[in-house]
């Protein structure tokens, strides 16, 4: 039954990636801009969800304000910044989204601190489901992958059936055609960087809860999310999600089984990957 | 079928994307110091051919042979380094680099010792000698020292046939070298190749049939990826399925 | 005979060049009679980074790979030499410092020997990602001191005469003989057909394949090669510190060596050392104007992103341009 309970954790850990890196890869294949600072991103959901709910005392007012802040930010951002990047040397993106996360950080720094908090579980939610007599589960982490898996469907759905879905598919083959069939690339590129950061800035608030909320977050979750994009394969929303819940488990049952080599289980996983298949699981070589 | 001395020879090879059969079943044989020119409409399959001898990308089936070996699925630096020297359909050549240097590079990678690292680029004579003479040849020696982003169009394109002789090829794979030039630019790249093919092979895709019945020995004709006829200019021009196929593909073949 | 292959612009920029060289040399050697200490270290950590930043150059600079995770070779020499290191004697320079270089070498050529196929986006993905696999090793066993890292308690000896490297000034000293070292090196590298490949292939690598390069082995041979002069500085950082932690390979060390070279403008040797010079400078008069320095930093990256396209040695250049247009100009007015 041990077993059971890490293997809820492995698939809501890899969830809550999922949501990461599927703004990461999105960004990556339709806009071509690789961002570092999209950990920062997830890093200020997570502080927005404990500075947010000790100001309007529920994190269920926080999420929809946090939700509705992130997409302005990220339309901000792209407008003024991250478009300035699409025909620019992948190099000089690096450059400005690392510039990006110091910004983030220190602004972190200066606004809330550098401290350690919690965020408490919404009460609806602060419950155990029992599994046997001794071992329980806890119901948000439930809660956090139902969401997830919602949202993901809503994802696809969006992408795969929609009409806006099938503008930011045509933007990403050929964004000149797009643009002679007078849709607009410039607000389809906005709309989806700003999806992005709102997505990353949720998988924080709903994080924050189970996992603590601290200073280096971000950096953790971005590197994470790079690995999950290589394995993926870049560009691809199914490969972005079977490596997450690939992360999700080696992660989990790395730190039980092996603690001491945890952290290097996910790269080792890559490496893997990397040698069998150059291009991610999913990717175009 | 196969005579001795052929100096390249494609069995059935064939390359599929996805659906879509762009070379289809393609057997070839290539003489020494011949122009073999393989000509065709738009969509035939003449640059993916070009891309499968040059190593650039693998053939789905058949084989590739080069003086009696096997060199299918061979990457292609090594099929560059056994005597082939291809061009591009665009231009492509050093921007930043000089006339020289572009030659004098293409003629380094004839001896691509990874552990050269002390004496510099220039101090290795035969490099520069076989950069010279190339230059020489495509009439670019009063052009070495400029760098070539400032060369004409029809300059540049000669420059990418000087560098592929820095090489020392034993067989050109020539994409269509005169692609955008003017009548004049045209005549002197078609009197280099003639040049060439005194000893060399060229295999030549072009579009300009004045330039292919002026040069080739011999003229494969594709459509839709497979060999439609193969012979002699004279034989070509005789042939009622060439003109068929040329006038169904509404390209008309002036010099028929 | 002139040779008239050869342009005559590149042998008298190669003569300027020289001078240049010998000029910054002399600057730097004549510097501590006139500096106190703590500008002594300053420059000392300054010409460490800048052989950091060299080492980066060559593989984006002249290679055209652009690496993320270039501080896990910088760090893996730097731990060689404290795990090599005696307990309370000096460690001698000549057995250490190859074990580091080595240590840097071979991780080096099996991180690209794992990553040989990935170029572009990918290949900066996945360079982050492996230097963060060796940062999670230092920082999670034990080996060498986890989190806190560890003490090179003495600093290594040169066993030459009366030089004691324990001297500040004598440490200097050796680290501005390295760093003249490691640009000449650098120098005589990139003119030669090793490095006329390495540029070839930077400016179009399909090229270079159809004329014969085997340019995979090329590109291997460059990423060992600065992932081992990565190393050199590496090895001198931990000498001159006395203590190495995971922080030496974190990647926020990877992207300040990058930013070094975008400052410094990328492709030039001395852009490498003007970049490391310009950043540490930067980074100690902002850090003393506040405590949240990195804000004002992290804004000045993108604001020299957005404007200064080609760097700090751009900037100079079309400054010169202008002045020569405004000048040539001048002459046409009677």
């Amino acid at each position: 039954m041990e077993w059971l309970i890490q293997i809820l954790n492995s698939v809501q850990y890899g969830l809550l990636l999922f949501l990461v890196a599927s703004g990461l890869t999105l960004i990556f294949g339709i806009m071509g801009v690789i961002n570092l600072a999209h950990g920062s991103f997830y890093m200020i959901g997570a502080y927005l969800a404990f500075s947010l709910a000790e100001l309007t005392g529920s994190l269920w007012t926080a999420l929809p304000l946090g939700i509705v802040l992130a997409f302005a930010l990220g339309l901000v951002l792209e407008i003024l910044l991250i478009s300035r990047l699409y025909r620019r040397d992948h190099l000089y993106q690096v450059l400005l989204t690392f510039g990006l996360i110091l910004v983030f950080e220190e602004m972190r720094s200066i606004l809330v601190g550098d401290d350690v908090h919690g965020v408490a579980i919404p009460a609806l939610l602060d419950a155990s489901l029992p599994l046997t007599e001794n071992l329980s589960y806890p119901v948000y982490r439930l809660f956090i992958s139902a969401v997830c898996l919602v949202l993901a469907a809503l994802m696809y759905f969006t992408i795969q059936k929609t009409r806006l879905g099938m503008m930011v598919r045509a933007g990403a083959s050929n964004a000149e055609m797009t643009q002679a069939l007078g849709i607009n690339i410039r607000w389809i590129h906005a709309l989806v960087f700003a999806a992005g950061v709102a997505l990353a800035v949720f998988a924080g608030m709903i994080a924050a809860p189970v996992s603590s909320v601290f200073p280096g977050m971000g950096n953790q979750v971005l590197i994470i999310c790079f690995v999950i994009v290589v394995i993926g394969g870049i560009g691809s929303l199914k490969g972005a999600l079977i490596a997450s819940l690939l992360i999700g488990f080696v992660d989990t049952f790395g730190k039980v089984l092996l603690p001491e080599l945890a952290g290097v289980a996910v790269y080792l996983l890559m490496a893997i990957v990397l040698l069998f298949r150059p291009a991610g699981l999913y990717g175009r070589p | 079928m196969s005579s001795p001395e052929a100096l390249l020879l494609t069995t059935g090879l064939s390359r599929s994307f996805g659906g879509l059969v762009a070379v289809d079943s393609v057997s070839l044989q290539l003489e020494p110091a011949t122009i073999h020119a393989v000509i065709g409409p738009n969509g035939a399959g003449k640059s993916t051919l070009v891309n499968l001898l040059a190593g650039e990308i693998k053939p789905s089936s058949g084989s590739i042979r080069l003086r009696g070996e096997d060199i299918t699925g061979w990457k292609p630096d090594r099929i560059a380094r056994r005597g082939v020297a291809r061009t591009f359909q665009h231009t492509n050549v050093f921007p930043d680099f000089t006339v020289f240097e572009n030659c004098r590079l293409a003629a380094q990678s004839r001896n691509v010792h990874l552990m050269r690292w002390l004496k510099p680029a220039e101090s290795y004579r035969e490099w520069n000698d076989a950069a010279r003479s190339a230059m020489a040849m495509a009439d670019l020696g009063g052009r070495a020292g400029v760098p070539a982003h400032s060369l004409s169009h029809g300059e540049r394109r000669a420059l990418e046939i000087a560098m592929s002789l820095a090489t020392a090829p034993a067989l050109f794979l020539l994409d269509e070298p005169l692609a955008g030039m003017g009548a004049e630019e045209s005549t002197r790249i078609v009197a280099l190749l003639k040049r060439l093919s005194a000893d060399h092979s060229i295999l030549l895709i072009e579009h300009d049939m004045d330039a292919v019945f002026a040069l080739a020995d011999r003229l494969t004709v594709m459509v839709n990826g497979a060999v439609l006829a193969s012979g002699s200019p004279g034989a070509i021009r005789a042939n009622a399925e060439v003109q068929a196929a040329y006038l169904g593909a509404d390209v008309p073949m002036t010099a028929l | 005979m002139a040779d008239p292959e050869r342009p005559r612009r590149s042998t008298a920029s190669h003569r300027v060049v020289t001078w240049w060289l010998v000029l910054g040399i002399l600057a730097l050697a004549i510097f501590p009679a006139i500096a106190e200490k703590f500008y002594l270290q300053l420059i000392t950590k300054i010409m460490i980074l800048s052989i950091f930043a060299l080492s980066l150059d060559l593989l984006v600079g002249y290679a055209g790979l652009v690496s993320l995770g270039h501080a896990a070779f910088f760090g893996v020499a730097a731990y060689a030499l404290a795990l090599a290191a005696p307990a309370s004697d000096a460690p001698n320079l000549w057995l250490t410092l190859p074990l580091a270089l080595a240590a840097s070498a071979v991780i080096a050529l099996v991180i690209r020997a794992l990553v040989i196929r990935t170029a572009g986006v990918y290949f900066i993905m996945v360079t982050l990602a492996f230097a963060q696999m060796v940062y999670y090793f230092f920082h999670d066993t034990r080996l060498a001191g986890g989190s806190d890292g560890i003490y090179v308690n003495t600093r290594p000896s040169l066993e030459i005469g009366s030089i004691d490297l324990a001297q500040d000034l004598h440490f200097y000293y050796l680290v501005l003989a390295v760093l003249a070292g490691v640009f000449i090196f650098l120098g005589i590298i990139l003119r030669s057909p090793f490095g006329r490949a390495l540029q070839g292939i930077k400016a179009n690598e399909q090229r270079m394949r159809a004329l014969g390069f085997p340019t995979l082995r090329y590109k291997l041979a460059a990423f060992v090669l600065a992932g081992t002069l990565a190393g050199l500085a590496g090895y001198l950082a931990a000498a001159k510190e006395g203590y190495v932690n995971p922080e030496l390979l974190a990647w926020h060390q990877s992207g300040m060596v990058l930013m070094m070279l975008i400052l410094g403008g990328m492709g030039t040797l001395f852009g490498a050392v003007i970049g490391a010079f310009s950043y540490v400078l930067l980074q100690e008069w902002f850090s003393n104007l506040t405590k949240h320095w990195q804000l004002l930093m992290g804004s000045f990256i993108v604001l020299a992103v957005l404007v200064l396209p080609r760097g700090l040695a751009g900037l100079g250049q079309s400054i010169a341009l202008r002045r020569r247009s405004s000048a040539s100009s001048d002459d046409v007015e009677p």
